[in-house]
């Protein structure tokens, strides 16, 4: 035992004898431990899951017409009412799909909710209208085919759940009441895509070009282009020969770049996961006034102590480590116990926060519990300092004449 | 006895600034004990026999004169310095025996040898200590609050000694002992100044100050 080893030994005994206090003062840190982690973790698993989700789809351009007022947000510009007034004309097709062809895949998407029958089940749906050629380059299928019938569709899973639909199930659009009612047969169910850039098809009906001019008309006049970039890094060229191009008059069409727009989102995941986590940080806050509080209670219990020690020869810096390693132990007993209990909690919230635990095990997710830990700690070694420094200066006879 | 006396007061005061006024707790004293001498302090209460001894003990400096231990001037050094000279120079034992309530008898010993020596007592010093005082068995072990007066003043001159200091300050070390403690304390003093260590005892029992060879009387913070 070396003498850091019995002022260390001092520090621990001095903390085991108060031990209620103490348990209280660290439950602090435990708590704003959890949380901060928690919190965290949090948001990591919700940024991961959404990149994740998005990122296949970060070489998308998204070309719209031009509303006068910015891009219209996350989804580009489809899920709409129909058409409405604004939309992407066939010349103007043409003229994106001649500049575009060499950067990838281009294709038209029209799109529009619609009253759908079941049988006896009745309710919405968004369909989609899209070319044929295209359909199975942009989307996978659980099971069934893609169909050149004009009366086939595939449908997104969440749908297929919903209805109970199968391949061969019949699906009637439009409401008898208001016109007339197109019957589609389901030829295959799609693969869930969660979120997109493109199209949100997993509660969708999608079918041919067609078969959407057939039931909402339209022809010619289309929501949006979807470009799919075989090349990412050609994004701004791409972007800057269309808009050049159209663009040339009037602004009659607006670019939306999908990773630009993923960009954002995951800024925006992350200012709000730092924000949550400093409210967590307040618990950790009032945990510091706690251990700032028994620290002080220790220093005005032990003067007497302090005073024998500095007179048989201890040293001020020796008495600042002894008070600061208290600190330090209740803040690493704390914030060990808010690891573990953070693996647990975390895990719990995150499943009911985020709908997933595929990413908690993941180092952006876990990385937050030992951040925790070293903020708990530090907390706690820094609430330690001032009550310390005071131990260490108080005069050796004064000190000794405490009761 | 060699020619540097252990210990050497010129003119030394120390004065309280209080917000009632200056108190005076020494008054330009002058003194010198020599090595191996045992010299009991005694005074009414209030006389500065407590101040003239934390003066010795460097736990506190004087505001006028000079203090020399060992042939040094303590009045210039630093904290640290003086902190390092309680450790390795100076032993004391106190009325309330203040021993470190949370480390047991053989733990309070060994703590100054280990801040001194940043190392364990490999030689056995602890406990040879403890035997010498009459520390052995359960004792050794036992948390501090749990042995008696006369054991916990035991202890004490134990802790006192393991760092081989020059100079033993003893402030009323039977104060708060019985008679039959007191005096076995008293004696284990004679031995250790037998043995060469000079000893500076604050007492106003005029019984236990006859143990020593030189009595200095203090009144009003002035030697008479």
């Amino acid at each position: 035992m070396i003498s850091t080893g019995v002022i260390f030994q001092v520090a621990v005994r001095s903390i085991r004898l108060h031990f209620l206090r103490s348990v209280l003062a660290a439950l602090g840190i435990v708590i704003g431990v959890v949380a901060i982690a928690s919190m965290g973790m949090m948001g990591a698993n919700m940024t991961l899951a959404i990149t994740d989700q998005l990122s296949d789809m970060a070489n998308m351009l998204v070309v719209g017409p031009s509303t006068g007022g910015g891009g219209g947000g996350f989804g580009g510009f489809i899920g709409g009412g129909g058409a409405g007034d604004s939309y992407i004309t066939e010349k103007q097709y043409q003229n994106i799909q001649k500049i575009a062809s060499k950067y990838g895949i281009v294709y038209t998407l029209r799109s529009s909710s619609e009253y759908i029958e079941i049988g006896k089940s009745r309710g919405r749906a968004t369909i989609y209208g899209l070319d044929t050629e295209v359909l199975p380059k942009i989307l996978a299928l659980q099971e069934g085919a893609f169909s050149k019938s004009i009366t086939s569709v595939v449908i997104g899973p969440r749908l297929a759940d919903r209805y109970g639909l199968k391949i061969g199930s019949r699906i009637d659009i439009g409401n008898p009441d208001e016109g007339s009612v197109t019957t589609v047969r389901v030829s295959g169910i799609i693969e869930e895509r969660g979120m997109s850039f493109d199209l949100n098809t997993d509660s969708a009906i999608v079918g041919s070009d067609r078969l959407f001019t057939i039931i909402l008309g339209g022809e010619g006049k289309y929501n949006q282009v979807n470009i799919v970039l075989s090349d990412i890094s050609r994004v701004d060229e791409a972007k800057k020969e269309i808009t050049d191009e159209l663009n040339r008059r009037d602004e009659v069409i607006s670019i939306q770049d999908s990773s630009r727009m993923l960009e954002t989102i995951t800024s925006s995941l992350s200012t709000m996961t730092g924000f949550v986590m400093a409210i967590a940080g307040i618990s950790l806050l009032v945990a510091a006034v706690s251990i700032f509080n028994v620290m002080m209670m220790s220093v005005n219990e032990r003067i007497r102590e302090i005073g024998i020690m500095r007179s048989i020869g201890v040293q001020r810096w020796d008495i600042r480590k002894m008070f600061l390693y208290e600190a330090g132990v209740l803040g690493t007993v704390g914030a060990g116990i808010g690891a573990a209990v953070s693996f647990a909690f975390g895990y719990i919230f995150v499943f009911g926060m985020v709908g997933t635990v595929n990413y908690f095990f993941s180092p952006q997710s876990l990385l937050f519990i030992p951040y925790a830990m070293a903020v708990g700690i530090l907390v706690c070694v820094l609430s330690g300092i001032y009550p310390a420094w005071r131990a260490s200066n108080l005069d050796p006879v004064e000190a000794l004449r405490a009761e | 006895m060699s020619a540097t006396p252990a210990v050497e007061l010129e003119h030394v005061s120390r004065i309280y600034s209080l917000p009632s006024g200056d108190v005076t707790a020494l008054d330009d004293v002058t003194l010198s004990i020599e090595r191996g001498e045992f010299v009991a302090i005694m005074g009414p209460s209030g006389s500065g026999k407590s101040t003239l001894l934390n003066q010795i003990g460097c736990l506190d400096l004087p505001t006028r004169g000079d203090l020399r231990l060992l042939g040094r001037s303590v009045r210039a050094m630093s904290d640290r310095e003086l902190t390092d000279l309680r450790l390795s120079t100076i032993g004391f034992l106190f009325q309330r025996f203040n021993l470190i309530p949370v480390l047991t008898a053989y733990e309070n010993v060994e703590f100054p040898y280990l801040i001194k020596n940043r190392r364990s007592d490999a030689d056995g010093r602890v406990v040879t200590l403890l035997s010498l005082v009459g520390i052995t068995g359960p004792l050794v072990n036992r948390v501090s609050t749990q042995l008696s007066g006369g054991e916990q003043q035991r202890v004490a001159i134990a802790r006192a000694l393991v760092n081989d200091p020059e100079i033993i300050l003893c402030d009323e070390p039977t104060g708060n002992l019985d008679t039959k403690a007191g005096n076995q304390i008293m004696h284990l003093l004679e031995d250790l100044n037998q043995r060469g260590k000079t000893i500076v005892m604050v007492t106003h029992d005029p019984v236990m100050a006859h143990h020593a060879a030189r009595i200095i009387d203090i009144r009003d913070g002035r030697i008479e």
